[in-house]
């Protein structure tokens, strides 16, 4: 690990303010970026703890949703009465990533920012155009059993790692950020992430020196919410595909629904394609496997991960098939 | 006879003989070790950086006691506790979060203590299995582990005691886990299932599982 000068910030102002300067970083939760900076993946010379900041509680908002600050613990936001309740795919999704030690240290702003697990990112001796730009893709022609079948460019085929984030995706939740001059944005969570395209290496639409304070959840979708996590092992394994669905049906017949997936793409991805193909369908195997076409339209493999494809569909064939039963 | 430090489990205590002499220098040089940062000695944490490493006063609660540490910035939690104040209980297995073996209680709650920064702690309590037994009086969980050998080499046996301590507070405060059927459900029934999706991320490669289980529902008063 790289030397690096530790603060305390006191408020969120000054934490942005204190992160502007290239090698500057916000340290939260650390499960991610203390992995990374162990490999000198990461390589932060200054890093800005947040952590005693009131950014921890989840509130109740005047239209119904849920306040979420950005410091509030992965096993603390699953675990919220309001959040297994009404937003039952946010609490699923949130139990299925990681471990119980890790959700207990993870933060809501620190799983939206996480780096992505590609083999090559993580290997500093390969080329990798998200660590070090113009270096190549090892990943294309490499081990990629893993990575992204959708979104994905010839310069980066990684995969966003977070399951929570495909929740919050299909919820439609705000990103609300604040600079070091106190300026606030809401940023929708679909502009949140970008994908690679030329650039990689930009991951965010936040600025130098902008930083995530909380997320709202919109009052929940009418419907079922589910979500379905393929991976290789039963717990504490990555998603290959997963799935977070709100389908609300009756007597068969579909009236909307909602799909998010992860495991596929750069971002969590949703296809309001699919969603369109879904909304006033009847619900049956026609219907189902012209939602997945619709998902998978630009679907291109690269060898490992070419099994993703019918994965997808038998996934989304699967759930929505649980979901609309009765 | 080497007085025992409460800190140290029985099999780890210092075996050289002990004088008055020794007494006042391992006092002095403990005093010394604990004020320079000695992250240098933790394998794989540190490289030959030109940098000065950043100094970081630390006072954290351990198993009840204070202690004042100036450290290394980048120093671990585990580091800390192994390095600097010789609890070599919390075993370092990846020490990139994916085993478990690491596992410390802080303010009760279970993380990975190689996946954070000491400095991240000043002024907070952490468990460590060394706090566990009263005495001779084992913890429920350390006694139910040896009652069904929920280990076979013991590496992360630590780990998995305090993961397991940490798993049954979470259950008592009804938090669910991913095969918890019903979300709305306040209880938490502890089923085989619930303990194993909840233990997830202690491995232990001797496959002690199935006795880890057992150990587990003994402890936390489940029907077996």
């Amino acid at each position: 690990m790289k030397a690096f000068t530790y603060q305390r910030a006191e408020t969120a102002e000054h934490a942005a303010a204190a992160v502007v300067g290239p090698g500057a970083k916000i340290i939260a939760g650390g499960t991610n970026l203390l992995d990374l900076m162990k490999l000198q993946v990461e390589t932060p010379s200054k890093l800005v703890d947040i952590n005693r900041l009131s950014l921890d509680k989840i509130e109740d908002t005047a239209g119904g949703g849920l306040r979420i600050g950005t410091l509030v613990r992965n096993s603390d936001l699953a675990a919220d009465q309001r959040v297994r309740r009404r937003y039952g795919v946010l609490s699923r999704a949130l139990l299925a990533g990681a471990s119980a030690q890790l959700r207990n240290k993870a933060t809501t702003g620190g799983n939206l920012l996480q780096r992505t697990r590609c083999y090559y990112f993580y290997d500093v001796t390969k080329p990798c155009n998200k660590r070090s730009p113009g270096s190549g893709c090892a990943a294309l022609a490499g081990f990629n059993r893993i990575h992204a079948i959708l979104g994905a460019s010839e310069h980066c085929i990684a995969t966003h790692p977070s399951d929570m984030a495909v929740a919050m995706r299909a919820l439609d939740a705000k990103v609300e950020t604040v600079d070091g001059e106190g300026l606030i944005r809401i940023i929708p969570i679909e502009e949140l992430h970008r994908l690679p395209g030329k650039t990689p290496e930009i991951e965010t639409s936040l600025k130098p020196g902008e930083i995530i304070t909380s997320v709202t959840l919109p009052p929940p979708p009418p419907g079922v919410q589910v979500y379905r996590k393929v991976r290789d092992r039963a717990s504490y394994a990555f998603a290959l595909v997963s799935v977070a669905a709100i389908v609300d049906s009756m007597h068969g017949k579909i009236r909307s629904a909602r799909l998010a997936f992860g495991g596929l793409a750069p971002k969590p991805w949703r296809s309001p394609r699919a969603e369109q193909v879904l909304a006033g369908a009847s619900a049956n195997t026609t219907t189902f496997n012209a939602a997945a076409d619709a998902v998978l339209e630009s679907a291109r493999g690269f060898g490992g991960n070419d099994f993703k494809i019918p994965l997808t569909r038998r996934t989304l064939h699967s759930v929505l098939t649980e979901m609309t039963r009765a | 006879m080497a007085e025992q430090d409460p800190h140290i489990a029985p099999d780890e205590q210092p075996t050289f003989e002990v004088t008055r002499r020794t007494v006042i220098e391992t006092g002095t040089t403990a005093l010394l070790l604990t004020a320079l940062p000695r992250a240098a000695f933790a394998a794989s944490t540190v490289d030959d950086d030109a940098t000065l490493p950043a100094a970081a006063s630390v006072e954290l609660r351990i198993n009840g006691h204070l202690h004042s540490l100036t450290l290394d910035s980048r120093t671990t939690l585990l580091d800390a506790l192994r390095e600097h104040l010789a609890l070599t209980g919390s075993k370092k297995g990846c020490d990139h979060g994916q085993c478990g073996a690491c596992t410390v209680l802080i303010e009760g709650r279970r993380i990975n203590s190689c996946l954070t920064l000491a400095v991240m702690h000043d002024g907070q309590s952490v468990t460590t299995v060394e706090g566990l037994a009263l005495g001779d009086d084992l913890h429920p969980v350390q006694a139910a582990f040896v009652e069904h050998d929920g280990f076979q080499c013991g590496y992360c046996t630590s780990g998995q005691i305090c993961s397991a301590i940490g798993m049954l507070a979470e259950s008592q405060l009804g938090m669910p886990s991913y095969v918890t059927e019903d979300l709305a459900q306040v209880a938490v029934e502890l089923t085989d299932a619930e303990i194993r999706e909840r233990m997830s991320g202690n491995i232990c490669r001797c496959a002690a599982y199935p006795n880890i289980v057992a150990a587990i529902k003994q402890a936390g008063g489940i029907p077996t």
